[in-house]
């Protein structure tokens, strides 16, 4: 009796020693594990997937890099790079418009709380309403026809024209993600420091000069938000392809992430490594922003220590 | 304040300020409008090619009702809340524990686990897919409800985790400081204390999760192929296939999708822009 009496109080100092030392990782565990599993572990795997010749049934086999190889030579592969980059480019108008529709909604009249409200709509909708509404805007038996009918362009439809579809969906999709960057900056605006402005204003600063000098600086986190997201956004560009163009005509709407999944997974073929490759060059252009961001995170955490 | 309030300026300004308000928000939600005139109007209309005027019928409920009767949205709506829900409970509960653990305890990985959570909430969905699906179908819940939450939960832990860190973080440290000096356990600084103080973090939490679930398309194609368990905006996509000309069902039905972010949104508007701006006004 004696000895279990000695054990438990020896097992309870144990724990009083290391709870400090344990308790974060209890706390870890469930989170850790499921990150683990669900995210971290599938990077790698579709990375060597990529070296694999797969069908996602019978075995794979291994080619190295010839999946790589291959990418060198697609013409759809290069068609989807470039939309990529021309959604990137034109995704950025979004922060500036952005900050513009933000300056213009930072007043204080009757029902301006309802009015910001009612700008920031598009981005809760999901990208498939969105989508859907757009595609049916630009149906020229549809919504704009009227219009096209006067400026004589009867019967152009965006959605179908080989040179024009890609810059049809980055419309519809710049529109969500400038409602989300007005709301960045109207935060930005809202905690602007008074003091200095006022004192910029006695100075003489006014109008560009005021904006440029005093209140762009201080409205520098939201621009580092504002980039951040809208990068993001515009990789991410998938809903919208798949709901308005599923990528044509022939393949000039196409962009890295869908060309990804209708490789691996649509009746064009279940091919799992081919798909990988391209994944991992998805991966690779998003990582440079996601080290940015980490080194941005990383610097202000060694300032808050 | 930037700019100079209107109430300084002129008179003239004033009023074209507001004249140009609502104008331009007109003309801003104008698709919007656009799909509501749409699905309160019938087939006459449609097919008439009357988009813009008055519509000739009002027939909002007869379209909901229709597509309520032949088309399966009220399975999806059904769906979309059973994937939605238990994902918010279980990504902001987990959460709370993982960001917990990384503001309030200094260890060696610390940093590293933390910026690991953040990194990987960044990866393109794409690079997760084929073995998210592998993985799936293994466990055999490819197809269902419960293997597209659990991955959901998994993936917004990077996200919340984040979001509940710095919270933590920025609360007093010297209340944890004083639970343990009078001999408070770890779990119950945790209960007692952590959990109380973030409920306002956890309400802005909740609600834009529950938006990112809801209007998750890919995940819900790529984990799920049958009507049983398919949400609202995977269906919805599967009728704009089916009904091409039929956009008054159409719009109806994605007004319907549109609905329940929409209220939650309005619901908790503070929570909702507090937690998307979370580090827009600080450096």
């Amino acid at each position: 009796m004696p000895n279990s009496n000695q054990f438990t109080y020896r097992r309870s100092s144990w724990w009083k020693r290391n709870q400090q030392r344990l308790t974060p990782w209890i706390f870890l565990f469930p989170g850790l594990l499921l990150f683990l599993v669900y995210v971290i572990w599938p990077i790698f795997n579709s990375l060597y997937i990529s070296l694999l010749q797969w069908d996602g049934l019978s075995p794979a086999i291994y080619v190295g890099i010839s999946n790589y190889i291959e990418l060198l030579d697609d013409e759809y592969f290069y068609i989807s790079l470039m939309n990529n980059l021309k959604w990137l480019i034109f995704f950025m108008l979004a922060v500036p418009i952005g900050l513009g529709l933000a300056i213009f909604l930072n007043q204080t009249i009757f029902g301006i709380r309802l009015i910001k409200s009612l700008f920031f709509f598009p981005f809760v909708i999901s990208q498939v309403v969105i989508g859907i509404i757009f595609s049916w805007f630009y149906n020229p038996r549809g919504v704009i026809g009227p219009f096209l009918d006067k400026i004589g362009l009867s019967n152009y439809a965006i959605l179908a024209d080989e040179n024009f579809a890609t810059y049809g969906i980055i419309f519809a999709g710049i529109y969500p993600q400038i409602a989300y960057c007005m709301i960045l900056y109207l935060t930005g605006l809202n905690n602007l420091n008074t003091d200095q402005i006022e004192a910029g204003r006695m100075d003489g600063a006014k109008g560009l000069s005021l904006f440029k000098n005093i209140i762009l600086p201080q409205l520098k986190p939201a621009t580092f938000l504002a980039i951040v997201v809208t990068v993001i956004g515009s990789l991410r560009s998938f809903d919208m392809v798949a709901i308005m163009t599923q990528g044509g005509p022939y393949g000039s709407s196409n962009v890295l992430a869908y060309y990804m999944f209708e490789t691996a997974l649509s009746e064009y073929g279940y091919r799992m490594g081919y798909g990988s490759a391209i994944a991992a060059v998805l991966f690779t252009i998003m990582m440079f922003y996601i080290l940015f961001f980490i080194y941005r995170m990383y610097q202000s955490e060694k300032k808050g220590l | 304040m930037f700019p100079i309030p209107i109430q300084k300026r002129p008179l003239i300004n004033r009023v074209s300020y507001k004249l140009l308000v609502p104008v331009s928000l007109f003309i801003w939600l104008i698709p919007l409008l656009g799909i509501m005139l749409t699905s309160i109007r019938g087939l006459g209309d449609i097919t008439a090619g009357n988009y813009w005027g008055m519509p000739s019928e009002f027939l909002l409920f007869t379209n909901i009702k229709e597509v309520f009767q032949n088309t399966p949205m009220l399975t999806y709506i059904i769906n979309s809340f059973k994937i939605t829900i238990p994902t918010v409970i279980g990504a902001v509960t987990i959460s709370c524990m993982t960001g917990f653990a990384l503001a309030s305890y200094k260890f060696k990985a610390n940093l590293f686990i933390f910026f690991t959570f953040i990194a990987g909430n960044f990866v393109p969905f794409q690079i997760l897919m084929i073995p998210v699906r592998d993985l799936t179908f293994q466990m055999g819940l490819y197809d269902t409800v419960t293997g597209l939450v659990l991955f959901h939960v998994a993936f917004q832990t990077g996200f919340c985790t984040l979001f509940m860190r710095n919270f933590i973080k920025a609360l007093p440290n010297e209340l944890f400081e004083a639970a343990r000096i009078d001999g408070t356990s770890e779990f119950n600084i945790f209960l007692k204390i952590v959990v109380p103080l973030t409920r306002p973090a956890i309400a802005a939490l909740s609600v834009l999760i529950f938006t990112f679930i809801w209007n998750d398309f890919f995940w819900a194609t790529v984990l799920i192929q049958g009507q049983h368990a398919m949400p609202i905006t995977a269906g919805l996509k599967s009728l704009n296939g089916q009904w091409v000309t039929v956009y008054h069902l159409l719009s109806a039905g994605s007004i319907m999708a549109a609905v329940p972010p929409v209220i939650m949104f309005f619901l908790m508007q503070k929570h909702f822009i507090a937690g998307l701006t979370l580090g827009a006004s600080k450096g």
